[in-house]
């Protein structure tokens, strides 16, 4: 078993078109770096320095991570990943 | 081009004008491919601004969802400004991140008349479209 992650139709160019790609880690930010080794900058998309861009959202199952733990949300074989892009905006 | 149902385009200028001095969003599904938005998804503003609007993560991931189960995609994603043009800010361009989609703006500044205006946003690039309404 591994951690499904879901890739939102922006960030497929590095998973070679792939929806959904697999990875392992205990802690999402491990996840994050098993999965760059195979694809490479899609870590860079959605970290930057020890945080989580705010362009992107990430799930864990049904849960955005920023209200679990952010990178240090616990993972285990079975989870799904989901990563969506933010929709946001202003006037200015 | 955007080509438009007259209601969809009145129920987007409707929530603008409800949601006004706030900026409004939301979203027309539409079959994945097909160009053509025939579901209205009016979404909460989570910033409650008149100045600035993000989705709230939670209704995102579960309309995403929804669209993923009825083979839909976001073919509109809409939003307002309040007392500026419509056209797209800055801080709309960074987040531009689903090139297939038509952006729509809808200014309410002016009481009587609200500009309803369509862009692609690709790789930072604005490029304004027009819009036909369908009777």
């Amino acid at each position: 078993m591994a951690i499904e992650v879901r890739i939102p139709t922006i960030l497929r160019s590095y998973t070679g078109g792939a929806k959904a790609v697999e990875g392992s880690g205990g802690t999402l930010d491990e996840l994050l770096n098993n999965l760059d080794a195979a694809h490479g900058g899609l870590r860079e998309r959605l970290v930057d320095g020890e945080k989580l861009r705010r362009f992107v959202n990430v799930y864990l199952n049904d849960e955005d991570v920023r209200f679990l733990g952010g990178l240090e949300t616990p993972v285990k074989d079975g989870d799904t990943v989901t990563v969506l892009p933010a929709v946001a905006g202003g006037a200015f | 081009m955007l080509r438009i149902p007259r209601a969809l385009h009145d129920k987007i200028i409707e929530h603008a004008r409800q949601d006004h001095p706030d900026e409004a969003c939301g979203v027309l599904a539409g079959p994945i491919g097909s160009d053509s938005p025939t579901r209205f998804i009016p979404m909460q503003n989570a910033e409650r601004s008149p100045t600035f609007y993000r989705f709230d993560s939670q209704e995102q991931l579960k309309v995403w969802r929804e669209m993923d189960d009825n083979d839909e995609e976001p073919v509109v994603i809409y939003h307002s400004h309040t007392a500026t043009p419509a056209y797209p800010s800055r801080t709309d361009i960074s987040y531009a991140s689903e090139p297939q989609a038509h952006y729509v703006l809808v200014s309410t500044r002016e009481e009587t008349e609200a500009e309803f205006r369509s862009y692609r946003i690709v790789d930072g690039e604005v490029t304004e479209e027009p819009v036909e309404i369908e009777e």
